[in-house]
């Protein structure tokens, strides 16, 4: 037996068959599934915080999107709304939404006698808070808009209180509403009434999406639409400027600049700005376009030039991953043709790198949508009613931003806002999801690869 | 569209908007997130009745409200403050370097601060010195100060509920704070003579410190996470709550009012809070609430002095008023407020 030649692997090689395995190598199978294990109860998490966000925010949400309604004939009585009786403009408008409300409590009440519906401990004086206070305002300019109305009798959708909006969708019930001193059960009773008769009815809520905001006093009336608006104006401002700018230095730097110190320097700089916290953008923009350059404050141009400056790091690097994806031998080609450098880039590099520049610049819109630090500091946080005007005048009127209307409402005392505030991040979720759509789009049907 | 095209027209788009910026014709309006609520009310009723623009109300503090105003004077400025306290000598300076010399000053009425817990829990019947002993750092017991260990608010007041103490209280940068210190904090202190027993034992040199540093010790709460400090708003109090049933937090009266369906509200003093209390003066824990007009954009920014005429005219700051009606407790003496706005009147060196 010791004539065997000494082999010094085998006193290691103890493995009597391939089929059985050694310790060693059960404990690196063991850690290999331990790793799965890991990595699998990682993204069971994260998906169960996702589906319990998404289950929250869709669950209070979705409500705001329907909206309880009252419709009923409404008599425009001349001579309370016309005391002059010539249908002048600055008379008219002298009945103030006092009188419009007292115009619309009336006419509930005269259809809810003529429906037959019992008021029950209900006065006749107490209707007036079961409709939504913009109501009276909504009427008023029905009627300055076209006064030929007035001693008339309309067919006219108003919306009803926050209160009872909130017992059809499960907030209010009659035992809140026994210590609730915005409303009553009896009120609550003579709803349920007035929706059997059919004046009362839940329907979609288009207002959500076109009103503007509106104070605690109305949170049936609060909508989006200064906030969509504004955010819009913000994209445009961001895209027409951030766009050319990013490109133009990223093919600058790319294509033309000399490798020197300087421009390692400028790259450095780049790169740590799309690190840079947003509020810092905040902070900047104040001071340069408002304070310095007497820009006015809450406008979307402001708030569209501090999102700019965000985004122009995150333009410029992928737009740069872009050009540089371009194989140097169709730059060759080009100049061994005879086209100069710039025929080159526009001719041939940039429609190539297009694809990428795109992209990077939808999702750097994106975050620029969902940004709400900056715009604190710039005045954007406030409450806006009035529409900004056409663009490019509108870009200087005030306006609200999404992520800042969501922030707003969660600040808000009555609990109407709550399901408005999710409602909002579900609107802000969807431009979101449909932008990152687009851009992914765009990525598989022009990405080109060498 | 090629780049070479692009930039030019972008340049082109700008350069057009900047020259077009037109004259500011709405007002600007900043400060106080306590009056935020009351002042887009009333820029909200003043938009559809009147032939100006809705004012743009912003919130973010009094503090930094009455920054903005002293900013300087100009379109691109505010035009009024809300502040829930009154402005300081520090602010009136700073205006005045900056070239804001007149301001007026309203008090638009005044707020009422409350006690309020989980709808289902016990009812709460306390005094100044209840909550001082339960949630004051340091406590009086046998006449010798002591660190605070009470457990419930029996402890505290054998005749309250055997609840576990867990206050919430709003923190240090919320003007609600100061109030509750002065109020309620002071007047229990006093009261359970700690006061004394701290302007005994302070080591300062004379009576003006002595008396500080007296304060200072009786504004200081438990850091035990008994007395947990509010820096969010009320809605986070009430959602802090609503986790937490056993919890007292403090609110603003008009919050209060639109959530009655799931607070349940603490008497002071044997006083229960509303509308009707405050304005009396019977329910101790309130403050008024104001606001800071700069007078040299009277005239220059449309519907300036028609904005603050209608927000302190009956029909909104008034008893029954649409304020009132949200839980601001109207002023007593809202006729001299009415005129001394009619007369532009500027306020006078702070007393």
């Amino acid at each position: 037996m010791t004539a065997r030649p000494l082999n010094p692997r085998a006193a290691l090689d103890t493995r009597e068959s391939l089929l059985v395995q050694d310790p060693r190598t059960k404990a690196r199978n063991a850690t290999e599934k331990r790793f799965r294990a890991y990595g699998l109860t990682a993204i069971v998490v994260a998906l169960l915080a996702l589906v319990w966000l998404l289950v929250s925010i869709f669950g209070n949400g979705l409500p705001a999107f329907r909206q309880t309604f009252m419709t009923f004939p409404v008599t425009l009585d001349a001579a309370l709304l016309d005391k002059g009786g010539k249908r002048d403009p600055a008379d008219l408008a002298k009945a103030t939404t006092f009188t419009y409300g007292k115009v619309l409590a009336t006419s509930l009440g005269a259809e809810v006698t003529a429906k037959g519906i019992d008021l029950g401990a209900v006065q006749p004086k107490d209707l007036i808070k079961m409709i939504s206070e913009e109501s009276p305002a909504t009427l008023r300019n029905l009627v300055l808009a076209d006064p030929s109305l007035i001693g008339t009798t309309i067919d006219f959708t108003v919306l009803a209180s926050g209160r009872i909006d909130g017992y059809y969708k499960g907030r209010v019930t009659m035992e809140s509403a026994a210590l609730d001193k915005n409303i009553s059960p009896d009120q609550l009773a003579l709803a349920d009434r007035l929706k059997t008769a059919g004046v009362l009815g839940m329907k979609f809520n288009a207002g959500f999406l076109t009103m503007p905001d509106a104070s605690d006093k109305r949170p049936e009336a609060a909508g989006l639409g200064v906030a969509i608006v504004g955010s819009l104006y913000m994209m445009f401002v961001v895209l027409i400027l951030a766009l050319p700018i990013g490109v133009a230095t990223s093919v600058y730097l790319e294509e033309f600049a000399p490798q020197n110190k300087f421009t390692d320097l400028i790259e450095v700089n780049i790169a740590n700005l799309a690190a840079v916290p947003s509020i810092v953008y905040g902070i900047l923009g104040l001071a340069i376009f408002i304070n310095f350059a007497g820009l006015p404050q809450s406008a979307p141009i402001v708030g569209g030039l501090v999102l700019t400056l965000m985004t122009l790091p995150r333009i410029i690097i992928p737009t740069r991953a872009a050009l540089k994806a371009v194989p140097p031998s169709i730059r060759d080609a080009a100049l061994g043709v005879g086209a100069s450098r710039l025929q080159t880039i526009t001719h041939h590099v940039l429609p190539l790198a297009m694809p990428g520049i795109l992209t990077g610049t939808i999702i750097g819109l994106a975050q620029a949508l969902g940004e709400t630090a900056p715009l604190l500091l710039i005045g954007m946080v406030a409450f806006v009613r009035d529409f900004p005007g056409a663009p490019p005048d509108g870009l200087f009127d005030p306006a609200a931003a999404l992520p800042v209307q969501i922030y707003n409402w969660t600040q808000r005392g009555d609990p109407g806002f709550v399901e408005r505030a999710s409602g909002a991040i579900i609107v802000l979720l969807v431009f979101l999801i449909a932008m990152n759509a687009v851009a992914i789009y765009f990525r598989r049907k022009f990405e080109r690869r060498w | 569209m090629s780049l070479i095209k692009l930039i030019p027209s972008a340049v082109a788009i700008l350069a057009a908007t900047t020259v077009i910026a037109s004259a500011r014709d709405q007002l600007q309006i900043s400060g106080s997130s306590t009056v935020l609520p009351y002042s887009t009310i009333v820029a909200e009723a003043f938009g559809e009745n009147g032939d100006f623009k809705t004012p743009v109300v912003e919130g973010g503090g009094s503090g930094a409200g009455r920054k903005k105003l002293c900013e300087g004077v100009g379109e691109a400025t505010i035009d009024i403050a809300n502040s829930s306290s009154r402005i300081s000598q520090s602010d009136i300076d700073l205006c005045n370097t900056n070239g804001v010399t007149d301001i007026m000053e309203v008090r638009i009425g005044y707020d009422g601060i409350v006690f309020a817990s989980d709808i289902n829990g016990p009812d709460f019947v306390l005094t100044p010195v209840d909550v001082f002993n339960a949630i004051g750092g340091t406590v009086v017991k046998d006449g010798a100060l002591v660190a605070n260990t009470a457990k419930t608010w029996a402890d505290a007041n054998a005749s309250l509920p055997a609840q576990d103490i867990l206050a919430f209280i709003p923190g240090t940068k919320h003007g609600t704070r100061e109030v509750f210190d002065t109020k309620v904090l002071l007047e229990g202190c006093k009261t359970a003579g700690a006061y004394d027993l701290f302007l005994a034992a302070s080591t300062e040199a004379d009576d003006g410190a002595k008396k500080k540093d007296a304060e200072k010790q009786c504004f200081t709460t438990r850091t035990d996470g008994t007395s947990v400090d509010i820096d969010g708003d009320y809605t986070e109090t009430l959602s802090r709550i609503a986790a937490n049933k056993n919890a007292m937090g403090v609110f603003g009266l008009s919050f209060y009012e639109n959530n009655t369906d799931k607070l349940k509200v603490a008497t002071m003093n044997g006083i229960s809070p509303s509308v009707e209390t405050i304005s009396k003066g019977e329910y101790p824990v309130s403050r008024p609430l104001y606001f800071y007009v700069k007078k040299a954009h009277i005239g220059v920014i449309p519907g300036l002095k028609e904005y603050i005429a209608f927000f302190v005219s009956d029909e909104m700051a008034g008893p029954g008023g649409k304020l009132a009606d949200y839980g601001l407790v109207p002023d007593p003496e809202l006729a001299a407020t009415q005129s001394a706005v009619e007369a532009e009147t500027v306020m006078g060196p702070l007393q």
